[in-house]
């Protein structure tokens, strides 16, 4: 009887923290929308837009999670190698669909070395692949800017004036993308009740997320997720441990490159030096909201995440007026509460693992005890 | 030349070349027409700004709670100890001791909260710690704009309320630490004040650590199992650990503002953590070990290295890439210390 109900108990504080965040973003949520005044029909119309515009990146930090790997943070990398793709196409003024494939035949080279790189220096990290990842994104972000701030136009080749800062070299802090501007989501568009559905761009991530599910099966996916499971079974067991590690890394680089350049054809502008450092952490955060963790993350938590956390970015700084007459609060709880989430859910996730993983050691410790008296 | 792999090793490369670049930077200097006179002076008077920042890394790393990428917390602590000191308008250096003492509980109630966080979550300490920053940051960005502060040189003038994203400490305790027994060598003024309050700093630092308790702190550091064994309650330990630096994180930002001039509210302390880490990392310090010395040498190397780039690379190419630099050589310094093998295992 005892044990029914411990089990019963522990299966509620499972479910608490194992959903903890997504409840806390309901009632966030459910508290500032009739606060913001927006309608409906603005609401659904702007979390579409969002639908299509984030997903594709956010389901590129799965895989890494699938390897044991953690949140992805060097998923900027591949947004970086997005954007220089899209500088040259701008450059070459090459548009619409074209555009977009030559801009992504760009990114992939350069996601493909970038990840391979990341990853052998993930593989040198065991055990804090997550802080090592986020270093590794400010790292590039100084190369980044050495290549697209002083080389573009000085050593790399870039005729566009319009790209290129007064000074002679250097491109400009925003780069105009109207060639490609939503090319995808006007390409195949629908409109129900006033409201515009980009079928193209949900169409690009419905065979994503196929893909995804596909590799779930395959032999790679089979040896990445053993992997993820325990480093020293899978390479008892024959697994080319940190090859697939690296490949993980690559594949979630690639995909967030295109990502990136999904989200940029929506957006129509490129902040040349900040674009990519707000990605990562807006679709890290988004994901975590969606109910994932470090170590389990699918499909559905995309989704979700993607519609519960845009609901509160959309409606938080106008909640933020109505309820104290300032817009900036909004605006700097929002900032929070992206923070606050990702803060959050890594607390949790930590504190369940050693939970997990102390039961042993600590009975261990306490049988080492009465042996010390 | 096996004694001089061997040194390259104990020393490791990166240091050695942070350390012939910025020696190189020097020799150039004068050639691309830059004052190196004026440079050693910024050198100098930066080090003394960041030097009680750098300070505040070593009790977590000997305590083995990694690098502090949660600065920012004790950051906070300094600037509400800043704005409610001028709120008090208490001027001049009691105005700076009147801004540690109102800082100081905040410091420790912040501090043993972190610590006991930080107990929860051992071996993932630093992603946590730097989300603990961010969001703490971000929180107090609503603090700022609501907190009933009433100062006008603090608050905007049109509403009358809310602070302002920058405050000048002209008036209150701007340089009361950089003029005090200040040495004028030509065209070198050395910062006395500032570099003894860092000394007195350092030297506390030093002694404890050499006390029962701070011998207490490596050990759980350097061996939590043989720790335990001996009777340290390791989570206690640890949380002081953890206050000391948060408190020292306060009380550096107190010693940068009087120096720099303006307290930087808002999203000024982001980012304040990495310079800070990368520093104590470039004077030779480990995840798990760092030392005084480590927390001199590296705080004057890499603050030379911020304030040597810009002035001769603009001199030398016309093009300030002292940016650029920065990103690299303290990040990839980070990195470096991050992946080393021998130190990832405790």
């Amino acid at each position: 009887m005892k044990a029914v109900r411990q089990t019963f108990w522990k299966k509620i504080g499972d479910f608490v923290s194992n959903n903890m965040v997504p409840v806390l973003f309901v009632v966030i949520c459910a508290f500032s929308i009739p606060l913001s005044g927006y309608s409906a029909n603005y609401l659904l119309s702007e979390i579409i837009v969002r639908i299509s515009r984030d997903s594709f990146l956010i389901v590129s930090l799965l895989i890494p999670i699938m390897a044991g790997m953690g949140l992805n943070f060097g998923m900027t990398l591949g947004a970086m190698a997005a954007e220089i793709g899209l500088i040259c196409i701008s450059d070459w003024g090459i548009v619409g669909i074209p555009g977009m494939v030559l801009a992504a035949i760009i990114s992939t080279p350069i996601s493909v070395l970038l990840g391979w790189w990341c990853g052998k220096i993930l593989n040198m990290a065991k055990g804090r692949e997550m802080v090592t990842s986020y270093i590794i994104g400010f790292f590039m972000n100084g190369i980044y800017q050495l290549v697209v701030l002083y080389c573009m136009g000085a050593i790399i080749p870039v005729r566009s004036a319009k790209l290129v800062l007064p000074r002679g070299y250097g491109i400009r802090n925003t780069v105009n993308l109207s060639g490609i501007r939503k090319s995808l989501d006007n390409l195949v568009s629908l409109k129900i009740a006033g409201i515009s559905i980009p079928i193209a761009t949900f169409a690009v991530i419905v065979v994503l997320c196929l893909f995804v599910v596909w590799f779930r099966k395959t032999k790679l996916g089979q040896d990445m997720r053993a992997v993820g499971q325990d480093m020293e079974v899978a390479r008892a067991a024959g697994i080319k441990v940190e090859e697939t590690r690296i490949i993980s890394i690559i594949i979630s680089t690639v995909l967030a490159g295109y990502g990136m350049i999904i989200y940029l054809q929506n957006m129509g502008t490129l902040n040349t030096y900040n674009s990519h450092t707000q990605v990562g952490m807006f679709s890290i955060a988004a994901l975590l909201v969606g109910g994932a963790s470090v170590a389990k993350a699918n499909i559905r938590n995309v989704f979700l995440g993607v519609i519960l956390f845009h609901l509160m970015f959309i409606v938080s700084p106008m909640a933020g007026k109505n309820l104290i007459g300032e817009a900036q609060l909004g605006e700097y709880f929002r900032v929070f509460v992206s923070y606050g989430v990702i803060t959050l859910s890594l607390v949790l996730y930590e504190v369940r693992k050693k939970r997990e993983a102390n039961r042993e050691g600590q009975e261990l410790a306490a049988d080492q005890k009465e042996d010390a008296r | 030349m096996r004694k001089i792999k061997e040194f390259i090793n104990n020393f490791g490369l990166p240091r050695i070349i942070i350390g012939l670049f910025l020696l190189l930077l020097f020799v150039v200097a004068p050639f691309v027409g830059v004052k190196v006179s004026t440079s050693i002076n910024d050198t100098i008077v930066r080090f003394g700004m960041n030097s009680v920042m750098v300070l505040a890394m070593v009790p977590m790393i000997h305590s083995g709670c990694g690098l502090n990428f949660g600065l920012p917390l004790g950051i906070i602590a300094g600037l509400l100890g800043a704005t409610m000191s001028l709120e008090a308008e208490v001027h001049g250096f009691a105005g700076f001791m009147m801004a540690i003492v109102f800082a100081t509980p905040f410091a420790l109630i912040l501090g043993w909260g972190y610590g006991r966080l930080l107990n929860k979550v051992k071996g993932g300490e630093m992603m946590i710690a730097t989300y603990v920053g961010f969001s703490s940051v971000a929180f107090m960005c609503m603090m700022w704009l609501l907190l009933p502060f009433k100062n006008p040189t603090m608050v905007w003038g049109y509403s009358g309320r809310g602070l302002r994203t920058t405050i000048s400490t002209e008036g209150y305790y701007l340089h009361v630490l950089d003029s005090f027994l200040e040495i004028k060598l030509g065209p070198i003024v050395i910062p006395t004040g500032m570099l003894l309050f860092f000394a007195v700093l350092a030297f506390g630092m030093w002694a404890f650590l050499h006390t029962k308790t701070g011998t207490a702190m490596t050990a759980v550091g350097s061996n939590p199992v043989f720790a335990r064994a001996s009777g340290i309650n390791i989570d206690n330990i640890r949380t002081l650990s953890v206050i000391m630096s948060t408190w020292l994180g306060a009380v550096g930002i107190l010693v940068y503002q009087q120096s720099f001039g303006f307290i930087q509210l808002y999203m000024g302390p982001f980012y304040m953590a990495l310079p800070a880490v990368s520093a104590i990392l470039i004077g030779g310090a480990s995840v798990n070990k760092a030392t005084i010395p480590n927390v001199i040498i590296g705080t004057l190397l890499f603050q030379g290295i911020l304030t040597m780039t810009p002035s001769v690379m603009n001199s030398a190419v016309h093009t300030d890439m002292s940016e650029v630099v920065r990103i690299v050589v303290s990040n990839g310094m980070i990195l470096y210390a991050l992946t080393r093998k021998t130190e990832a295992t405790r």
